[in-house]
């Protein structure tokens, strides 16, 4: 192979990805005046980022006033149990404003307050109504705002296109080798950075939110690259998503339904959040019925506990089904029937009605949605500098969901759509300090390029071997049995055997036919994503030995405060094998702590500064 | 579960022909999770767009017994029992291979639409936007780009007037920026020349189509035409504007360059 006959592209920064993180990256580095590239395995705006639906947090006050970027702060902190980088939950509290009302901007169309300005909603874990939103549709204003904005910033988008392999020249990046998804054939990006905006990894399990592009490539990649990686086991299962019928199982329910009043019930009609909000939160929470309803009309009545973080919610709906009291099909019901008015539900949850109406032939403006956990988010991946998005490799930089930090040991909804405009604008601000002080551009040898796609063509090329889409199942029965939404130390171990298995068939995956749109083969290039992703969430959550999140040890119950001192860091051992260890967090600064243990009152007062 | 016929067209750009496959169909099933299943077990290379399974995204758009839909949201129960389905890719576009198509061009007209031009802020730093102004382009807003009503629309598909017209996914695209509270750009004379608002002959195809159910005639592609009429064709608006002294713009921001 003559890699000078190869389709090449020269770019300042190569952005992978074009969700809502990686759009907003790319308009920043544009903007910065830097040849910028995107490529993304779909077209244009079918991201997954338009199937968020709530909204994006932001203290902007503009429903409750009392609302500011402290509280958001704190909130988030909390939220993640404390293992959230303080500098990224700041950062994040007190940009997310800026960047919404740059939204806005840019054309996008936000429900209204009656006094004209962005509305806010209520979401769990958030204290005060702070989510912009529209309708239950957020992420699919968010995308197409950036994409419609972004295609006249002169940014050059190479769509289906697929990245196979980072290209280094002495540890530095120096381009991406990758192929076009419809005719099969390689393309090479010689570029000196690279950002990393390719979401999580939820196709790892079989009962998930996620699309089939979340096949968790960012983290592969920059972990064969030589990155580190942090906090894989904290995987989100979001409390509801569809259970019935089968070939919907997993589909997301938004929070939304019970920010605008829904409630959860068993099958003996009891609200059972009651009996399981935890210690941290007791104050905050309504514990009757009776105040629970005041809410949020009556100010001095605590938040419903259906509103208590994701990781409470689901552990509580997983207990109630093991403990006989689930719904039909193995879930709870979700009721918005009888708290709101049908009109009422129809406009604020239009596409969840319509969704249920055509896929499951339930009305929810009459009838309960059955609904349980679901396989939503990463909280970890690739470890990055708070400021700059940059990881340990020069040159590469990540941002949103791949990215690790903010959320912690759990993440609040609403905090990932304005994850991903603060940190990917970040990621190009960073980009740019970084190409401003290079002096001659790293070049990547043909070696690399060769190796990257004679090891692609080998799936093309076997006579025979394992089938791509089987094996993917096999991983996914692993993942779900043994790394699921409770853990042992016993299964994780097993997770671990039997992945590595798994790795050693899938150096034999065949995928027959051309390589002109052949998504067998596209399958099993994504599966070893998969393989090195899933291996490392279960050695990681192996090593967490306690309770913390959405991290669920049922051989360590509870938090245990030597570990709330550590981060979990994975990386490319010399030998290839993979390294994880316990890195020490270090002291927060002093303000923030103070912020973090306040209380609400001293917050909205203004008493900590 | 159920052995389902289906008649799936395989080929590209050269040519091809339809593959008769029978699969397994569960209870609750979408025509996406048959065809998956196909894929997986009995033709792994058979090409499919997908992404969200949920509606959401506008991927799996293909033409299932003749009508354009999403496989997504298709259930095998709407079909009757013993009915073969026949799945082929969109018409309206350049088949790439299988059930995938070309949509590239509709990308291109996306492009050519000029952004959104914000007014500047109130003096309190804040765009006061009301709910129910909002309402109209949200609306609009909605789109999943699935790009099925540019596929069922006659000057696109039957007389592939592509140089013509925009379609009516661009049609609301510049409805929504027309009637947007904060936009301040007058766009008028580029929906009239450049992209076609007289092309459309209102058959309603479009609206029954969409998946999103956006009244894309009535709502969208109606009101602009009205708007292009009163700029162009209502005598008596062009004396009240004349003795107003009111100049509105006639020519497209190109016949302006080039004159």
């Amino acid at each position: 192979m003559n890699v000078s006959e190869i389709q090449t592209f020269e770019h300042d920064v190569l952005v992978i990805g074009a969700g809502g993180a990686g759009l907003r990256a790319a308009i920043e580095c544009s903007a910065r005046g830097l040849n910028t590239g995107v490529i993304s395995k779909s077209l244009l705006g079918k991201a997954h980022t338009v199937m968020a639906e709530g909204g994006m947090a932001a203290s902007l006050g503009n429903v409750d006033r009392r609302d500011n970027w402290k509280i958001h702060f704190r909130d988030t902190m909390r939220g993640g149990k404390f293992l959230n980088q303080w500098r990224m939950a700041e950062l994040h509290a007190k940009q997310a404003p800026e960047r919404v009302r740059e939204l806005e901007e840019w054309g996008a169309v936000f429900d209204r307050t009656p006094e004209g300005l962005i509305s806010q909603r209520n979401f769990g874990g958030h204290r005060y109504p702070r989510l912009a939103h529209v309708g239950d549709r957020t992420g699919l204003e968010l995308i197409r705002t950036l994409q419609d904005h972004g295609v006249h910033q002169g940014i050059h988008f190479h769509m289906e296109c697929t990245a196979l392999r980072l290209l280094v020249d002495g540890g530095r990046i120096a381009g991406v080798a990758g192929y076009w998804r419809d005719t099969g054939r390689f393309v090479l990006f010689r570029t000196s950075a690279v950002i990393m905006a390719t979401g999580g990894g939820g196709k790892a399990w079989n009962v998930t939110s996620n699309s089939w592009e979340y096949t968790g490539d960012g983290a592969a990649l920059a972990y064969e690259a030589g990155a580190e990686l942090m906090d894989l086991e904290f995987t989100q299962f979001h409390p509801t998503g569809m259970v019935w019928p089968p070939s919907v199982r997993g589909t997301l329910v938004t929070e939304g339904v019970r920010g605008d009043g829904g409630i959860l019930l068993n099958s003996k009609g009891e609200r059972f959040m009651f009996d399981y909000i935890p210690k941290r939160f007791a104050s905050e929470t309504a514990d009757t019925v009776i105040e629970a309803d005041k809410w949020p009309d009556d100010p001095s009545a605590r938040r419903p506990p259906e509103l208590l973080t994701r990781d409470v919610v689901a552990r509580s709906i997983r207990a109630e089904v093991q403990a006989g009291r689930g719904s039909p099909h193995g879930g709870v019901f979700l009721d918005i029937a009888s708290r709101r008015p049908a009109d009422s539900i129809k406009r604020k949850l239009p596409s969840m009605y319509h969704q249920f109406k055509e896929l499951a032939e339930v009305d929810i403006t009459t009838t309960p949605m059955e609904v349980g956990p679901t396989l939503h988010y990463f909280m970890g991946g690739i470890r990055v500098d708070a400021d700059t998005q940059q990881t340990n490799v020069p040159g590469l930089f990540a941002c949103g969901e791949c990215a690790a930090g903010l959320h912690g040991a759990n993440r609040l909804g609403g905090n990932s759509l304005s994850d991903l405009i603060v940190f990917g604008r970040l990621a190009g601000v960073g980009v740019e300090e970084y190409l401003s002080a290079m002096s001659a551009n790293p070049r990547a040898d043909d070696t690399q390029v060769t190796a990257a796609f004679r090891e692609a063509t080998d799936i093309l090329n076997r006579e025979t071997g394992e089938n791509p889409y089987l094996l993917h199942e096999a991983l996914q029965e692993v993942m779900s049995t043994n790394v699921g939404i409770v853990r042992t130390g016993e299964e994780l171990q097993t997770a671990v055997e039997q992945l590595e298995e798994l790795e050693v068939r899938a150096q034999n995956l065949k995928a027959p036919g051309t390589s002109q749109y052949n998504p067998g083969w596209h399958e099993a290039l994504s599966v070893k994503s998969l393989l090195i992703v899933g291996e490392a969430v279960a050695r990681a959550a192996y090593l967490r030995e306690e309770s913390r999140g959405a991290h669920t040890r049922l051989d360590f119950e509870g938090e245990r405060d030597e570990c709330g001192r550590f981060n979990i860091v994975t990386k490319k051992g010399p030998g290839g094998e993979m390294q994880v260890e316990k890195v020490q967090r270090p002291d927060p600064p002093k303000e923030l702590a103070a912020i973090a243990n306040a209380t609400l009152e001293e917050l909205e007062g203004g008493q900590v500064q | 579960m159920s052995t389902r016929t289906f008649k799936i067209w395989r080929g590209d750009l050269h040519g091809g022909e339809f593959h008769q496959y029978d699969a397994e169909v569960d209870e609750g099933m979408v025509v996406l999770d048959v065809l998956h299943r196909i894929q997986a077990l009995q033709a792994n290379d058979l090409a499919i767009r997908w992404n969200c399974k949920a509606g959401k995204c506008g991927s799996c758009s293909m033409e299932l017994n003749g009508r354009p839909a999403l496989a997504c949201m298709t259930r095998m129960n709407t079909f009757a029992p013993d009915e073969v389905i026949t799945v082929q890719p969109l018409k309206a576009f350049p088949v790439i291979k299988d059930l995938t198509c070309d949509v590239s061009w509709n990308y291109e007209q996306n492009k050519r639409i000029a952004p959104f031009k914000p007014k500047p802020r109130g003096r309190d730093g804040e765009h006061r936007m009301y709910q129910q102004d909002a309402d109209r382009v949200q609306e609009f807003r909605k789109c999943i780009e699935c790009f099925l009503c540019q596929d069922v629309c006659h000057v696109v598909r039957d007389r592939d007037r592509k140089d013509a017209f925009v379609g009516p996914r661009f049609m609301i695209r510049l409805a929504s920026l027309e009637m947007h509270p904060l936009d301040d750009d007058d766009r008028i004379p580029e929906i009239k020349k450049d992209y076609g608002s007289g092309m459309c002959n209102i058959t309603r195809c479009c609206t029954d189509i969409c998946p999103e159910h956006i009244t894309i005639t009535d709502n969208g592609i109606i009101p602009l035409k009205e708007r292009v009429v009163d700029r162009y064709y209502d005598p008596l608006a062009r004396l009240a504007r004349l003795f107003a002294g009111r100049k509105v713009r006639t020519k497209t921001h190109t016949e302006e360059q080039s004159r």
